[in-house]
């Protein structure tokens, strides 16, 4: 840190209403973005991972100020390790709330992951037990997330390879815990719920059935890879590196049709296609959730 | 925060995450009593590969140079020995340059540390907190007989880093994929590292440059600093130095220091 210290950037003003409504959305990726600005502003959002644009100044924010002028914008938290046993990080949590005054995102959003032991950041969303001890101990930190913010956060479900044998609950009966007792809204990452639901051999339309829909305020959509368990069955891995995969599609449609339009985003962080190719994607999103402008009557059978 | 929550299921299940000598922790499972040990090798290569990709980030011009095997090989020791301490990856690898030093298949290419601080200098800069750099003007406006006793506030990304060998011409040359041109390496070099308007630039200083830089950075007056730079090379030229400092961008503003 420096000795000279700026004054804080005054907060962006918005020039979007909120909510921002059923409009599909990409990652933002820094090589994309002569080809965004040159292009005029269109419909959609842009989301960024926070912890890229906790460094003081430079660049990334010149590039984040620019996307942000004309685009909605969803920041979301890799690192918080809400999942973890640990206390938040302070100085963590003071440059979340930092970023989410000063550029006043559309949405906030953080995973059911933990990623930091002891002194080491593993940096990977790693998975925790379904116990009452962890849910008191997620729910704890989420208050103290959204305390800090001053907004609610929405919690993503993670895309998982193994479960904890002291496991008592199940992850939709943990996380629609959760969300209860801190009011916290939920982002429903629908190829994490595929790629769980293959690797643990439940049906993922069973876990869409028990997920509390309406809390949900945004969905993510990625692409997953295939790999080989120990006994050489099939194991996803959540790789964001393609594509969604066409089942995942489908999984998506059904839940747009029963929830009606939120917020989609396409997350594609490595081997990164050209900006036409992550538009298509967006593009695919966008014309699902034009297709139902509204929920189903029946809406989330779970709804309170 | 609630006593004990769990706080043995991250204990049981990160030990093994960098250390592929230890077994599965017991504390995992497959669906209906599956093994779990592919199933938790995902996590150890996510953790392992996304640490040593981090570096390769950091230090692009330093994988170039030993080639994309040797570096991974040598960040993953690295990563495994000194896991990050914080979220933030691009506070990541302050000790890789060290690591290098002492790295046994390193020591034939004796530059490769040094062109490493340039590349940690070189993400610092890139992120530093931003500030209006120093206006030429503000030199021409004082008196000459303040003028040694001016002090110079340095920009937050500018630093100055020193060289037994060629260390910025290897650095500029292995940044990109361009064809790297037959280099002499033994030409010591220094550098300075700034942020101008929009990007972190590198430039060579000339001789007896580091020492007036590094004068001025650290607070000395510019008389000191420019008596401190012809010490160390007769052939130091005050006016270039000073213009080409602030041309860069290496100070935000000047300060007449009292004498007293």
């Amino acid at each position: 840190m420096s000795t000279i210290k700026p004054a804080p950037p005054a907060a962006l003003p918005l020039r979007f209403a909120t909510p921002i409504g059923g409009v599909a959305g990409t990652s933002f990726k820094p090589e994309h973005r002569p080809a965004i600005l040159e292009a005029k502003p269109r419909r959609g959002f842009f989301e960024v991972h926070a912890e890229n644009y906790m460094g003081a100044g430079g660049p990334p924010h010149r590039a984040l100020e620019a996307i942000r002028r004309d685009h909605p914008l969803s920041l979301h938290g890799v690192c918080m390790s809400i999942g973890g046993p640990r206390p938040l990080d302070k100085a963590h949590l003071a440059r979340f709330r930092g970023l989410v005054a000063r550029y006043q995102p559309a949405l906030v959003s953080e995973h059911l992951a933990w990623s930091t032991h002891e002194t080491s950041f593993f940096n990977d969303l790693l998975p925790l037990p379904y116990t009452e001890a962890t849910l008191a101990c997620v729910c704890d930190h989420i208050d103290q997330v959204q305390e800090a913010i001053r907004r609610p956060l929405l919690l993503e479900n993670p895309s998982t390879y193994l479960a904890f044998r002291e496991s008592s609950m199940r992850e939709t009966e943990f996380i629609r815990a959760v969300a209860e007792r801190t009011g916290c809204g939920l982002l429903l990452d629908v190829n994490n719920v595929f790629v769980s639901a293959t690797n643990h051999g439940y049906s993922a339309l069973d876990y869409l059935a028990d997920f509390p829909l309406s809390r949900v305020a945004e969905i993510h959509l990625a692409g997953h890879a295939e790999q080989a368990d120990d006994e050489g069955d099939l194991l996803l891995i959540d790789s964001h590196d393609g594509p969604v995969a066409d089942a995942v599609w489908k999984l998506y449609e059904i839940v747009i049709r029963r929830r009606g339009p939120v917020p989609t985003l396409i997350e594609w962080d490595s081997k990164i296609p050209d900006w036409p190719v992550l538009q298509a994607e967006a593009a695919a999103a966008q014309a699902i959730l034009d297709r139902h402008p509204s929920a189903m009557p029946a809406g989330d059978r779970h709804a309170a | 925060m609630p006593p004990e929550a769990g706080s043995c299921f991250a204990a049981s299940f990160a030990p093994a995450l960098l250390d592929p000598s230890r077994r599965t922790p017991d504390v995992v499972t497959g669906p209906n009593g599956k093994a779990a040990g592919r199933r938790y090798d995902v996590y150890r290569n996510n953790v392992t590969v996304s640490l040593i990709d981090a570096i390769a980030a950091i230090y692009p011009a330093v994988q170039r140079i030993t080639g994309t095997d040797f570096f991974r090989a040598m960040a993953r020791l690295h990563v495994r020995s000194k896991p990050p301490t914080s979220p933030l990856l691009f506070e990541y690898g302050r000790d890789f340059p060290d690591f290098i030093a002492a790295y046994e298949h390193a020591q034939d290419l004796p530059w490769l540390v040094d062109v490493a601080r340039l590349e940690r200098a070189w993400l610092d800069a890139y992120h530093a907190a931003d500030a209006a750099p120093l206006s030429p003007t503000r030199l021409v406006a004082v008196t000459p007989d303040r003028l040694a006793d001016l002090v110079f506030i340095p920009h937050p990304a500018a630093h100055c880093l020193r060289s037994h060998y060629a260390a910025v011409t290897i650095f500029a040359a292995n940044r990109d994929d361009a064809p790297v041109m037959r280099i002499d390496a033994s030409a010591p070099e220094d550098a300075l590292i700034t942020r101008g308007e929009l990007d972190v630039t590198v430039r060579r200083l000339p001789p007896g440059g580091a020492v007036f830089a590094h004068h001025l950075m650290s607070g000395r007056p510019l008389g000191e600093a420019a008596a401190a730079a012809l010490e160390a090379a007769s052939e130091f030229d005050l006016a270039a130095n000073i213009a080409g400092l602030i041309e860069a961008g290496a100070f935000t503003s000047l300060c007449c220091g009292d004498p007293s």
